[in-house]
């Protein structure tokens, strides 16, 4: 069956059954491997995209739900690295081994697509949710304040 | 022989006697244990009983692992602390970036111990967070019976949310690996119509329920 889906701004057609989940969809049918299949069930965060807004675990949405919505992968949330969680996460020198990082990256978009200057205890809240085995949350809660603020001097500028 | 006879039935009439002096004495502590409504004293033991059996629903995990004191829901029918700092926020929808519905969908997943689901997955709001989590089982009756403190409805409409509501309704189809309230479905929606038909009567006791987590 065929289903439409925007991912990346691109309009998309995907010949899958509906109830495949959207990681597979992204992955297998439209190639984009830069999300990463973690645990499978919902519970470590490595498969984060944006739908509409939300950052969701494509392992859990299944196809029918992503139809005729808005997709983000971490390969369109800039088409140049520029996006400000990018950036910041390069300067802070975040990933260790790097396999949680696309949704870490993700997540920490969302949150300051609603909140320009998290505190601490907003940043670990919006991103308990994202295991790192490798345990850097210390940077990951560094970059997200300095994404942040180089989003305001953005805003600023504009 | 003629004597023992006699002297059975006096002590029979006597036995009787005492029996319906301390049966008339018992009777109206019934009552008075009690918050009664309007309803006539006779319904007040079936009320309670009626409520007995709508408790051992709303504090089976299925219910009261979101309906929690705090702002974190429960998971699991040990009824431990949401995985992922989980937490309510406003409107009971968690969290930017962690929006209940972003792991759980409209539907349980079919993996063990993977997110459950329905519609709009959620628990109650903060400005009314229906926690019966330590409450005694007083407690939660007088608070299910108050506006302030159950989502503004009546009596009448609790039977109805009861009945219809899709979260309520998930409690007796919660996927894999997760237990079911102790009565079905229809028998508790029986319960809460006889509770409510029966005068809405609260106990008074302090049994509490759930842990003070």
């Amino acid at each position: 069956m065929e289903t439409k889906l925007t991912v990346n701004g691109a309009q998309k057609v995907v010949d899958a059954d509906p109830r495949t989940p959207l990681l597979w969809v992204l992955r297998d049918h439209l190639d984009l491997t830069g999300t990463k299949y973690g645990c499978g069930i919902g519970q470590c965060g490595a498969c984060t995209v944006i739908l509409d807004g939300n950052a969701v675990r494509s392992c859990q949405v299944l196809l029918s739900r992503a139809a005729g919505k808005r997709i983000t992968t971490i390969e369109g949330l800039s088409s140049d690295r520029s996006h400000p969680v990018q950036q910041a996460w390069l300067m802070e020198q975040v990933p260790q081994c790097g396999y949680c990082q696309s949704g870490q990256i993700m997540a920490a978009a969302v949150l300051l697509s609603s909140n320009r200057d998290p505190s601490d205890s907003e940043i670990d809240d919006a991103m308990s949710g994202n295991i790192c085995r490798c345990g850097t949350y210390h940077r990951i809660r560094r970059a997200v304040h300095r994404a942040a603020e180089l989003a305001r001097k953005e805003a600023r500028k504009s | 022989m003629r004597r023992t006879k006699a002297l059975n039935i006096v002590i029979d009439v006597a036995l009787i006697l005492i029996g319906s002096v301390v049966l008339f004495a018992i009777m109206p502590k019934v009552g008075s244990s009690a918050t009664r409504g309007s309803s006539p004293a006779g319904n007040d033991a079936a009320s309670l009983r009626a409520f007995s059996v709508v408790t051992s629903v709303l504090t089976s995990p299925r219910c009261l692992n979101c309906h929690v004191a705090g702002d974190s829901p429960l998971q699991g029918d040990a009824g431990t602390i949401h995985n992922m700092n989980v937490k309510r926020g406003p409107d009971g929808r968690g969290t930017p970036a962690m929006h209940c519905a972003n792991c759980h969908q409209d539907e349980n997943s079919i993996q063990l111990h993977a997110p459950p689901g329905r519609p709009d997955w959620r628990m109650p709001p903060a400005s009314m967070r229906m926690g019966w989590q330590g409450l005694s089982v007083g407690e939660i009756c007088r608070s299910l019976k108050d506006p302030a403190k159950n989502g503004g409805r009546t009596t009448a409409q609790l039977i109805e949310h009861v009945r219809d509501d899709r979260i309520v309704n998930w409690g007796w189809d919660p996927g894999p690996g997760r237990s079911l309230p102790p009565v079905s479905h229809e028998e508790f929606v029986g319960q809460v119509t006889e509770w409510v038909q029966t005068g809405a009567v609260c106990p008074e006791e302090s049994q509490v329920t759930g842990s003070r987590r």
